[in-house]
């Protein structure tokens, strides 16, 4: 960083060499007396695809939004590249700038072009040159096809085409884990196979990723492993081919019936 | 417009059974007036040669002309396409204001004498509180409204007990409040700025409601995935929420801004030169009030027209996002 001489990450925790890239021990929260999440274990290793199921309401995505520190809890801990999440602002943004998340809404910011949207971070908090920026977020735009695009607003793009803006927002960072949270329920069924596209391409490449989704011929085609959830708990875990061909869990059973009719 | 519907309903204005009763209502009403006895009504009648008619029947001739030029004139304008119906009835209902104030019978050498001192001394004044006021209270209204949506004990209390003082209590008072008051505090301090002072904490406070309901109507998703994505909860403030807030803030705050232009005519009360004192106090020297009035009205109705242009010019910045 040329011209610079602050250290925008000075310090943060250091990430532990060798550690998973997540690991969650004996999570556990509560909204009101309503337990969302009941003492969950959960390893990622480094490279590992995990698909996330489970019926609605039963704290998959409350789960995968406590990796980067979206949602707080009350039991457990939660460690990311070996960093223990606290609720300190250092120690949440070193884990923010090792996550990258995409919502089921997009989220993307409406009033910054598609260009911007995926600029605003590398500058603001990689404190990147506006050239710099410019240049990796168009690098990461290529990527998931839609460079093109570039000088549009939000408004302007597919439902589809939003949503690969919003995973490129999020690589731009250069993340070493992707959370993906229901990426494809809110897409016209159409649009949801190049938002799948994208990420079978990014699960290629070796990046560590969390998916909470119910498309199971994702699961089935990426996963190393399912984890079905239910009433806040991991009922069940498998590859994908033992989850599909032989659910252990009856709560399993009945889910993969009702979806896959 | 919002909503385009694909369904053409003929103009309410073009139906007989709009029209007809409109037009007789407005016969009705002008009769019941006797506009045949005003002084338009006489000036009609002279013009007509009429002038002789006994008082009912000139009353009825002046109304039913009188509602055959509106009908006649409806007719004309809705013929007109959008835009210009817009200006044409926005030119014809400035003419009639004017023509009010023309009946006055005013003397417009008394005006012309006076408008450069009011135009030099009086409107600098005001635009020099306004603009000023203006400044300082969007400011309030911003730390204000973040101070409402924190979680900080002290600033709430603070906000919240500094927008319920200051939009309840009347401005005059404020006024005399730090004019008069403060002194009595050992601090001295001049017209201008207490004058300024009391409008920035008044229009503070009710700008603080703006805000913060501007900033409240940013969906949460926002904020999640700014902060997800590394952005400290300032820049996400000023980046990310603020921009998109201000499509809801910037019409409201239009309108405190065109009200406070009035109202910083308040300040006159402790002797501050600005507009509406000039007025008053340079008409009473000649009895010409309504002269003074007046003109002082139409200088603010300009300076309000201005900021609605402006309001426009900033709504579209705003808006472009969303515009396709």
């Amino acid at each position: 960083m040329i011209g610079r001489n602050r250290n925008p990450h000075a310090g943060e925790p250091q990430p532990l060499a060798g550690a998973p890239a997540v690991e969650i021990r004996g999570l556990g929260k509560w909204f009101g007396a309503f337990k969302v999440l009941d003492g969950i274990d959960l390893l990622i290793g480094r490279g590992e695809r995990l698909v996330i199921c489970g019926p609605s309401g039963s704290g998959k995505s409350t789960l995968i939004r406590s990796i980067n520190g979206l949602e707080g809890f009350q039991e457990g801990e939660v460690l990311v590249d070996g960093i223990r999440l606290t609720r300190e602002s250092k120690t949440v943004q070193a884990v923010r700038r090792r996550v990258g998340m995409v919502f089921q809404q997009f989220n993307l910011f409406p009033h910054l072009t598609v260009l911007e949207n995926c600029s605003i971070a590398l500058r603001l908090v990689q404190g990147m040159a506006a050239k710099d920026a410019d240049e990796r977020s168009l690098h990461y735009l290529r990527k998931v096809h839609i460079p093109e695009q570039a000088g549009k607003f939000a408004s302007q793009l597919s439902g589809g085409q939003q949503q690969r803006v919003a995973v490129a927002r999020a690589l731009a960072m250069e993340p070493d884990i992707m959370l993906f949270d229901e990426p494809t329920s809110s897409l016209d069924p159409e649009m949801v196979k190049e938002v799948l596209d994208t990420m079978v391409q990014l699960a290629g490449e070796g990046m560590t990723m969390a998916v909470v989704t119910h498309e199971m011929g994702f699961a089935r085609q990426v996963a190393d492993r399912v984890i079905f959830m239910d009433r806040g708990k991991i009922v069940e875990q498998a590859t994908p081919q033992a989850f599909f061909s032989n659910p252990q869990a009856e709560r399993a059973r009945a889910f993969l019936q009702q979806i896959l009719h | 417009m919002q909503f385009a519907d694909n369904v053409d309903y003929p103009p309410l204005l073009t139906r007989p059974i709009v029209f007809v009763p409109a037009l007789l209502g407005i016969l009705v009403v002008l009769q019941y007036w006797h506009v045949g006895a005003s002084q338009v009504g006489q000036e009609v009648l002279g013009s007509l040669g009429l002038a002789t008619l006994s008082p009912a029947l000139g009353n009825f001739v002046v109304a039913a002309a009188i509602t055959m030029i509106i009908g006649f004139n409806v007719g004309v304008v809705l013929r007109l396409p959008l835009r210009w119906q817009v200006y044409v009835v926005w030119l014809e209902l400035a003419a009639l204001i004017l023509l009010f104030f023309y009946s006055f019978d005013l003397s417009f050498d008394f005006i012309r004498r006076k408008i450069w001192f009011l135009l030099r001394q009086g409107l600098l004044m005001t635009l020099y509180i306004s603009a000023v006021s203006i400044v300082i209270a969007s400011v309030l209204a911003l730390m204000g409204a973040i101070a409402k949506l924190s979680s900080n004990g002290i600033a709430l209390g603070i906000a919240n007990f500094y927008t319920s003082l200051f939009r309840g209590l009347p401005l005059l008072m404020q006024i005399y409040m730090i004019y008069l008051g403060l002194p009595q505090l050992g601090y001295v301090i001049d017209a201008v700025p207490a004058g300024i002072a009391a409008l920035s904490l008044c229009y503070g406070a009710y700008m603080t409601e703006i805000f913060r309901a501007g900033i409240e109507s940013i969906s949460k998703g926002q904020w999640e995935a700014s902060r997800a994505l590394g952005l400290q909860p300032a820049s996400t403030m000023t980046r990310i929420i603020l921009p998109q807030a201000m499509r809801v803030i910037i019409p409201p705050t239009g309108n405190q801004f065109i009200a406070m232009l009035k109202d910083s005519s308040l300040v006159s009360v402790v002797g501050v030169w600005e507009l509406m004192y000039l007025a008053r106090t340079q008409g009473q020297t000649e009895f010409r009030h309504i002269e003074m009035m007046i003109t002082a009205s139409m200088i603010y109705w300009i300076l309000s027209i201005v900021l609605e242009l402006v309001q426009a010019r900033i709504e579209r910045h705003y808006n472009r996002a969303s515009a396709r």
